[in-house]
């Protein structure tokens, strides 16, 4: 007996809905059995790391507060992906945005105002769009890969923080941490409850998915994107021009990741540091895949992917497992993703052996 | 003269680990295949070969398993890649994930351990030249190997057969399996090939360019030999010297450090990554030149049909 990949004659829809599923499975088993490899017995392990993070108010609030800006930049890296142009410098447009909107928060002269946290949304945006801009810019007038500018922006743009907080930005009461002086009050989100995180930020995510959902589904200029991204000629000859693609997909990812920026800034963090996303810029492109460039799955993805953070916090803290576990769980799960999307396309065939082939053969022929 | 020199050979050393990397990446993408991955592939490199001597392997012991580190990880993408035939960019990037997440963990334990770095060649006569000896013949033997590795990987390209090969199935995979070669199978050589000369990199960087093991150690250098091979636009003698254009920028950044120059350190540290943009942006303009050498098969899946 033997096996053959063929072609399916239509993609199959079923796997398209069961492809992320095996693939979060997969990851799953391979997890246990790592877990079983470093002598941890893996079921109470996959429940530290899967279960326990939820089975809290405090839990749930966290997941949602860590999945609100995974979603939030997912959805805007996706219209990009949709046109085949590769931000995947998501980090450095979050960090830009929230450089912008703290800076904001720390020097506007009327810190009570009640215009402050507009106001610092509208910079944390513009900054994460002026970082997307230039990569932009270049890839379309220049036609320079985005993919390395988005990337080498992001280094620029950690370098940038954090000479802001080691130098100009650095609380001078602040016993020489490398940190900014918190945000006043009313430059910050307030909490739903006082004894969890999770703030109204979340709604931003939502409008987010909601916008993100009537542009790729409802709009003429959404489905032009999607065009452009699978058959780029076909595009041009309809008058679509790749530079508008490139503008639009780069500068709704750096305001989505703005804006996830200032909202990590004005909410949890309440301050500037050094180290401000967990690679949150990074894991949105891992969830914009698992989501299938899709509204409504990039919200599943990111409540996955904002699982893996929390229990990898969890385990390292509870079983004082290293948090890089995370980004293994991350890479393994995108791999096996991205294999399972093939059988989508094609099938595996066990065929028979040549002799019955060839019996087979002879009767048809016989046949005719 | 003593800055000149160590100006100078600290470029050819910043520029070693670029050279493996990006002479290593240009061969996967002459075959039409591209491989993000490189940082990931470099820290696995980096991790095991720091491992390796941490172990008390000896040094060409450590060297080769962080090459091997890289071919393995190299192989997940390939089989992403090639077999799957996933999304290039989506399957590299997965790569580089995984391989901060693999070789921060394997790396947790040897934190601050010190090891002793790879010893220079001593060449008798040679290494006591004036002037010559201190510039030419001091140093490490992976310095050496990487200019080995350049001529080797140019005579291959240029001058075999199968070298031609692997360019014409970099062209065009469907006219190279009509006549009858193994696409698919001389891609996963080269894939693989990639990943052991990233490997080798990670290792040089661990265990004789700095020499210690820190948490995502490459700093970038993994995406910067990426576009070293757009800014040579896919030939190996602009490689070599897109290289040490970028060693040099990497020195004179220490340098500058150094003689407390009234900068942010920030804005050095920036440099490296400045430059790349600029580097980029300057070839990109001149589209012809990029058309004439680009590998027209480029991150395209390809399956043989039947």
């Amino acid at each position: 007996m033997r096996f053959r990949i063929e072609q399916r004659p239509e993609p199959s829809a079923a796997m398209r809905i069961a492809a992320p599923v095996l693939a979060s499975i997969l990851t799953l088993i391979v997890g246990s059995l790592f877990f079983a490899s470093l002598g941890h017995d893996p079921l109470p392990t996959l429940y530290a790391f899967f279960v326990e993070p939820l089975s809290s108010m405090n839990g749930l609030s966290e997941w949602l507060l860590k999945a609100s800006p995974l979603i939030l930049i997912a959805c805007g890296l996706a219209i990009g992906f949709r046109a085949n142009v590769w931000n995947i410098g998501a980090e450095g447009q979050f960090t830009m945005g929230a450089i912008a909107a703290s800076g904001i928060g720390l020097f506007w002269p009327n810190p009570d105002s009640a215009l402050l946290l507009p106001l610092m949304f509208l910079a944390g945006m513009a900054a994460g769009m002026a970082w997307a801009a230039i990569p932009a810019f270049l890839r379309a007038r220049m036609n320079t890969n985005e993919i390395l500018v988005t990337l080498m922006m992001t280094y620029i743009a950690t370098l940038f923080l954090s000479y802001l907080v080691h130098g100009p930005w650095r609380d001078p009461a602040g016993f020489n941490y490398p940190q900014t002086a918190l945000l006043p009050t009313g430059a910050l989100f307030e909490s739903f409850d006082p004894a969890y995180r999770l703030n109204p930020s979340i709604f931003i995510t939502v409008i987010a998915v909601l916008v993100m959902w009537l542009f790729t589904d409802r709009s003429f200029l959404g489905y032009k994107m999607s065009v452009s991204g699978a058959a780029p000629l076909a595009a041009r000859y309809a008058g679509f021009r790749e530079s508008a693609a490139v503008w639009i997909g780069l500068l709704a990812g750096g305001a989505a990741a703005g804006v996830a920026g200032m909202a990590e800034a004005a909410g949890p963090l309440g301050q500037l540091s050094p180290q401000i996303s967990p690679g949150y810029g990074f894991a949105a492109i891992i969830v914009a895949f698992i989501g299938r460039l899709n509204a409504f799955g990039i919200v599943l993805g990111g409540l996955l992917m904002s699982l893996l953070f929390l229990g990898g916090e969890g385990v390292q803290m509870t079983l004082a497992l290293p948090s890089a576990l995370t980004r293994i769980f991350q890479g393994i799960l995108l791999f096996f993703l991205l294999a399972a999307d093939f059988f989508i396309f094609y099938r595996i065939r066990v065929v028979r052996p040549a002799r019955d082939a060839h019996v087979l053969e002879t009767a048809r022929v016989a046949g005719d | 003269m003593e800055l000149f020199i160590a100006i100078f050979t600290g470029t050819i050393i910043a520029a070693t680990p670029l050279i493996f990397a990006a002479l290593g990446e240009l061969v996967v993408e002459k075959s039409g295949v591209l491989n993000l991955g490189i940082e990931g592939m470099m820290l696995m490199g980096a991790a095991l070969a720091f491992w390796a001597v941490t172990a008390g392997c000896s040094m060409p012991v450590a060297i080769v398993a962080g090459a091997l580190a890289g071919a393995a990880a190299s192989l997940l993408f390939g089989v992403l890649a090639l077999t799957f035939l996933t999304n290039q960019y989506a399957a590299g990037l997965a790569l580089a994930i995984f391989g901060s997440g693999v070789s921060a963990f394997l790396g947790r334990g040897f934190g601050s351990v010190p090891i002793e770095a790879l010893h220079r060649v001593d060449i008798p006569i040679l290494s006591d030249l004036p002037l010559i000896g201190p510039l030419l013949f001091r140093f490490d033997p992976l310095v050496y190997l990487a200019l080995l590795m350049f001529v080797a990987i140019s005579w291959f390209l240029y001058r075999t057969k199968a070298g031609l090969i692997l360019r014409t199935i970099g062209e065009s995979p469907q006219t190279s399996h009509a006549i009858g070669y193994p696409v698919i199978r001389i891609r996963y050589m080269a894939v693989l090939f990639g990943g052991l000369m990233a490997g080798l990199a990670g290792a040089y960087l661990s265990v004789a360019y700095t020499p210690l093991w820190v948490e995502n150690m490459t700093a970038g250098k993994g995406w910067i030999a990426l576009a070293l091979v757009v800014f040579a636009t896919w030939r190996p003698l602009r490689v070599l010297l897109g290289a040490w254009l970028f060693g040099g920028m990497t020195i004179l950044q220490l340098q500058g450090q150094a003689l407390g120059l009234q900068v942010p350190s920030e804005l050095l540290s920036a440099l490296p990554y400045l430059a790349t943009i600029v580097v980029l942006l300057l070839i990109s303009r001149n589209r012809q030149m990029l058309a004439l050498h680009f590998p027209a098969s480029l991150a395209k899946p390809f399956r043989p049909a039947g």
